[in-house]
This record gives structure tokens, sequence and C-alpha cells, in this order.
């Protein structure tokens, strides 16, 4: 026997909870993602709106493009070894040697990275530069007619002053992962026999590597774009990626290949923070 | 794996004499640590000989650990001496000391296998290949955990986790081991396996000195020697294990070591050639064993619990009467709380008369004088 079942259309349910993300995505739309297609359309398309292949293959060949992808890579990767070993020498420090005071000296370092970045390079420039104090007292101390350091005003003085300013990105995941390592475990290393050299190598390094990494590859990100820095030490011959899209945008006006050169950056932004969220999840950030 | 006992195969059968020689003993001279005005531990002066195992056991903040960690090189003596065997360790760091240890928490290192923690002392001091691979096989087979070998520690149980730990401070022939409250991370059962295996193993290993720092009675009164009872930074008692059980010369370790009843008494008759003396409790005249009591002395006798009988025999010839309050089944044992003149006195009973009296009841104990021990009422603090 068949019984008539009456089938009843799911009412409609409103969630309103789901229309919060309406105001934060169209904000986002608004201000970052149109901005965006802006310069991927300008880097692409010619003012008739046809792709403009042959355009984007000239400045991805020239000269001045190559030049600073390589100081960019370059300048970045040496800043960021220099930020992983002076950072990792300072939390080892911070973190296993005892020391009346450490907690401040760590809170300090912290201090630099609400400072702006060209405040180091300022500093710099009265510490190292022709006139800085440094070169002031070889030349009144030897009797030398001319600066004997000359450093600042060249590839060198952007790592010294990025590694300066981005070290402390580094310290602070490595004193969370080493307030993770048991102190048992450095302990029960120590009475079996290691030195301390092996234990930080055998020991404490593994247990740090996700910070490590989490942390390089952060320092990695924001050298690849700093700006400031490189602007203010002026350095000759020293142009990086973000310097060359400000030049080609600002003072030569040539938008499209400012756009081109923008979309390499981004790209090469955007990989490096893919990396750096890996790590941090791996970390547990 | 099942709670296996440690395997007969011994660590110590490839180079004996190493660990077994004279040298492994552990002087403690004056030895005080202090951080800043804060004395942690006062001026200890005590020996553990080769081959032996001393239990120092205490509440927390007792300084046991302090100590422990004095002779491992964590923690600089304020003032003393530390020396194992002929040598001064006090000024040596911790690498050089030759020592073992096994913490609470294994310590094991987690991104090493089981065959590499164990190997990792013996490639710190340099041994050469072939060493090591019979030293691991050596020393995991001691604990039964060969099978383990290519494991993570994160792969291991809490049991199995300590196991390798123990081959790890084995493996690099310590003069001495440390075992810092190894036990007291695992759960009851395996713990009380785990007491079992490490007496097994020491017997295995008979030169082995063991400084073992616990605040678990039974682990000490299982596997020590000597037991050292430390207080507020003091060894108030110091002895060989059944020595401080039976004898206790404290009130302090008596009730920490073991249950005790300490029955006020008044001492009416020194202390005979014997070695006992009369004493009154109420009106109960009884015989316990003395030291260098005197007639009018006030002491406490202890009794344990578990010499307390319910039935008179020939060697129980002392007998109090208390009211019974609380009876406590607990399958092994009945324990059974009665009132006797004010104090309360536990009895641990394995047997019990079939008509078990009411609560209210006055009941009889006896117990034998050997079973007890006269302490000054106003030592051990």
């Amino acid at each position: 026997m068949s019984e008539a079942v009456t089938l009843r259309a799911p009412a409609f349910r409103r969630e309103p909870g789901k229309l919060w993300i309406v105001p934060p995505a169209a904000l986002l739309a608004l201000l970052f993602f149109y901005p965006l297609v802006l310069i991927a359309r300008q880097a692409f398309l010619d003012d008739r709106g046809v792709a403009n292949v042959a355009e984007v293959i000239r400045v991805l060949h020239s000269r001045f493009f190559l030049n600073a992808l390589i100081n960019t890579v370059s300048i970045s990767v040496a800043a960021t070894a220099g930020c992983l070993v002076v950072g990792l020498v300072l939390a080892l420090i911070l973190a296993f040697v005892p020391f009346p005071g450490s907690g401040f000296i760590a809170r300090l370092i912290d201090t630099f990275i609400a400072l702006p970045t060209f405040l180091v390079t300022l500093a710099f420039t009265f510490l190292y530069g022709s006139a800085g104090m440094l070169n002031a007292g070889l030349m009144e101390t030897f009797s030398l007619p001319l600066p004997p350091v000359d450093f600042l005003y060249s590839a060198w003085g952007v790592i010294l002053a990025e590694v300066t300013v981005y070290t402390p990105f580094i310290l602070r995941p490595l004193l969370a992962a080493f307030s993770l390592v048991d102190r048992g475990q450095i302990e029960a290393a120590s009475v079996l026999g290691a030195r301390p050299f092996r234990i930080v190598r055998q020991v404490i390094l593994p247990a740090a590597i996700p910070a490590l990494i989490a942390g390089g590859s952060l320092c990695l990100l924001l050298t690849v774009n700093e700006f400031g820095i490189v602007l203010f030490i002026g350095a000759k011959g020293v142009i990086t990626l973000p310097l060359l899209i400000y030049g080609k945008a600002i003072q030569e006006s040539a938008y499209q290949v400012a756009c081109i050169i923008a979309v390499v950056n981004i790209a090469l932004s955007l990989g490096l923070f893919g990396l750096y969220r890996f790590a941090a999840g791996r970390l547990g950030a | 794996m099942s709670a296996a006992a440690f395997t007969g195969t011994s660590v110590m059968d490839i180079d004996a004499a190493k660990v077994r020689g004279a040298g492994s003993n552990v002087h403690f001279d004056k030895v005080s640590v202090a951080y800043g005005a804060h004395v942690v531990l006062h001026p200890l002066t005590l020996d553990i000989a080769p081959g032996e195992i001393l239990a120092m056991i205490g509440p927390s903040g007792s300084g046991k650990t302090t100590a422990l960690r004095a002779v491992a090189g964590f923690v600089r003596p304020a003032s003393g001496r530390i020396r194992i065997g002929a040598t001064d360790v006090t000024d040596l760091p911790p690498y050089e000391r030759g020592l073992g240890m096994v913490v609470q928490n294994y310590a094991l290192f987690p991104h090493m296998r089981v065959e590499d923690n164990v190997a990792f002392g013996l490639r710190a001091q340099g041994a050469d290949k072939a060493l090591i691979g019979e030293r691991i096989k050596d020393a995991l087979g001691t604990v039964g955990m060969s099978a383990y070998a290519r494991r993570y520690p994160r792969e291991l149980s809490g049991g199995q986790q300590q196991r390798v730990a123990i081959a790890r401070a084995l493996a690099v022939r310590p003069r001495v081991l440390l075992l810092d409250e190894p036990l007291s991370a695992l759960d009851a059962q395996i713990r009380r396996n785990m007491v079992e295996e490490i007496a097994r193993l020491h017997r295995s290993l008979p030169g082995l000195t063991i400084l073992y720092v616990t605040h678990d009675q039974t682990e000490a009164l299982t596997l020590a020697d000597k037991i050292a009872i430390m207080r507020d930074g003091r060894v108030c008692s110091h002895g060989p294990t059944t020595e401080l059980y039976r004898r206790p010369p404290n009130r302090f370790t008596a009730e920490f070591l073991g249950r005790a009843n300490l029955l006020p008494v008044t001492v009416a008759e020194a202390v005979g050639p014997k070695g006992f003396a009369t004493a009154r409790h109420g009106d109960a005249l009884l015989t316990g064993a003395g030291r260098n009591e005197k007639a009018g002395d006030k002491s406490l006798l202890c009794i344990r619990p578990q010499h307390l009988s319910l039935t008179a025999d020939s060697d129980h010839t002392n007998r109090i009467v208390g009211t019974l309050q609380e009876v406590h089944w607990q399958g092994e044992l009945t324990h059974l709380v009665l009132d006797v003149d004010g104090t309360p006195v536990r009895v641990s009973a394995t047997r019990l008369p079939i008509a078990l009296p009411e609560p209210g009841a006055k009941v009889p104990l006896f117990f034998a004088p050997a079973d007890t021990s006269l302490l000054p009422e106003d030592a051990g603090v």
C-alpha cells in the first residue's frame, strides 16, 4: 500500500552571521585587490587593453631589471644570513647564559621593531659616515687626510643597517622556541659528556629549526621589500626592486615598466610569505 | 612491550672492572648551597660507598635535589668540596665528571632515535663506531629495549622512555648514576614494576654507585642500601635502610619513613644490657628497644602498624587497649584506627579475627618489644 507523503520544502533559513564577511571583503577588495588588479592591468595591457607581452619580455630581460633583481636577492639573502647569525647568538646568550638584566636587554632589542627603519640609517651616518664619529676619531688619532672607513655608502652599509633593524624579527621566535627547550635535555647532554658547542648543535638547534625558518623567511620578506634604508643610504649603484619601481614611476614616469617590476616584486613577496606561513604554522605560531 | 624485567645481559660485561673499581664513591665535605642569602643546603657531610645505593628522601624543598645537582655540577656549592673517587670535582664542569643522570621527565632528545639517544654520550666522548655499536646493543639489552632501537621517543610509552633514559646513562659507563625522581612521572603500576627492575639492574651492576633522590619512601626502602632523610636543607637522619626503618632516631624519620604509631611514654626503668627499657603509657607497662634512656625520661614508643596484632602470642608481650574507631578494608590489608588514651593508633592487619569487633568496642593490641623503638620526645624536630 502506498502512503501519501508530504514533502515539505526546506524553509529558507537566514543566517545573518554570514553577512559579516561582506564589509571586510568589500574593504579588502577596494583598498588592496583593486589596486593590485590595476597594477597587473597596467603591467600586461597597453592603453588599448591589448596584451603587451613584448614590453614585459623587454623589461624582464633589461639590464637595469636584472641588476636590481640580483641586488635585491643578494642583499636580502646576505642581510637575512646576518640576522640569523646575530639573532641566534643573541638568543642563545639571552636564553641560556643567565645574567642580571637579560630580560631588559631582550625587551630593549625588541624596541627596534617599533622604530622607523631610516632612523638606524641616520644613526649609522653619524657613526660610520664620512664625517661620522668613527672616521673623525680615526682621522684625528692617526692623522689621516681622508676618512678610512668607507663601507656605509655601499651594499655592505645597506646589509649592516638591515641586519641591525631586522635581527629582532629572528630573535623573538628564537627566544620563544628556546623557552620550550627542556632544560633537562641540556643537563642530561652535559652530564653525558657533551660540551656547550655540541649541546647547541645537537640538542638546542634541532628544536629551534622551525623558529629559524619562520624568522628567516619573515626577515627575507622584509628585506626584499626594504625601501627606506636603501633610499636613505643612497649607495652608488645599489638599486633594488622597490627603489627601481620608485625611480621608474616617480622620476621617469614610466608607469608600465614600474608596474611590470612591481608584479615581479609582488610575486617574490607572496612566495616568501607563503614560506613564512608554512614555517610559522609548523612552529605553532 | 610487557613490563618485562631488565634482561640479564649486563652493560657491565664488557668493561666490568672500570666501573667496579674503587673510585666511584661520592664524598660530600661540608657542602652548602645558597641562593643569595637563602641557604638551601646547610653544610652536608656524607659518604656514598662504591656500589652503594643511597636514597635521599624528604619533602619538597628539603634540599635533596640540590644535593644531587651539586654532584652533577649544575649547582655550585657556596662552601665545601665534593669528591668522586679520588677526584675533587667541585670545580669541574658537568661534562668532565663522568656521571650518568636520569631525571623525572626522561629528557630524551626527541629528534633522535632511541639508538642515537643511547649513543649520544659516547659520541660526545669521542668513542669509536665499533664500540658505540657494541654499547648501544648492550645498554638496550640491559633494559630490555633492543627491539625499539629505531623508534623515536614519541613512539614509546612513559615506562619505555624511562628505560631508554637509563640505558643512555649506563652506556657511558658512569662512575656514579644520579637518579632524580626517575619514576615520579609514571603511573603506580608501572612505577612498582620499574622499582623492582632497577633493583634487579643494580644486582647485575653491583659496582655502580647510585644516588637516588625521591620523595617516595617505598622506592627508597625497596632500593636503597642507605637512606639520608632531608628536611629544611639538612640531613636529619642517615643510615642503613633497615636500621633507619626499625630504629628511627627521631620523630620526623619515624613518620616520614613508613607509617609509625608514636605512643608518649615515661621511662620507668633505664635501658638494660639487652638494650630494652620499660616505659609506662597510662596504666600499661611496656618494654621497648632503647638507646640510653634513663628512668623518668619522656619518650615516644614507635610501633609500626603492621607490628600490632589483635591476638596474643608468646613474642607479643606488650599489651595496650584502645577503642576501635574505624575499619578500612583494602583487599590485602585491613586498616584499623583505634584511640589509645587520646593517641590515634593505626593497625595494618593481614589476618583478622573471624568476629571483628564493632566500632566503639575496647580492643586489646599486642606487640613484641623487639618491634619497638624508643625515641626522645624532643628529638627530631
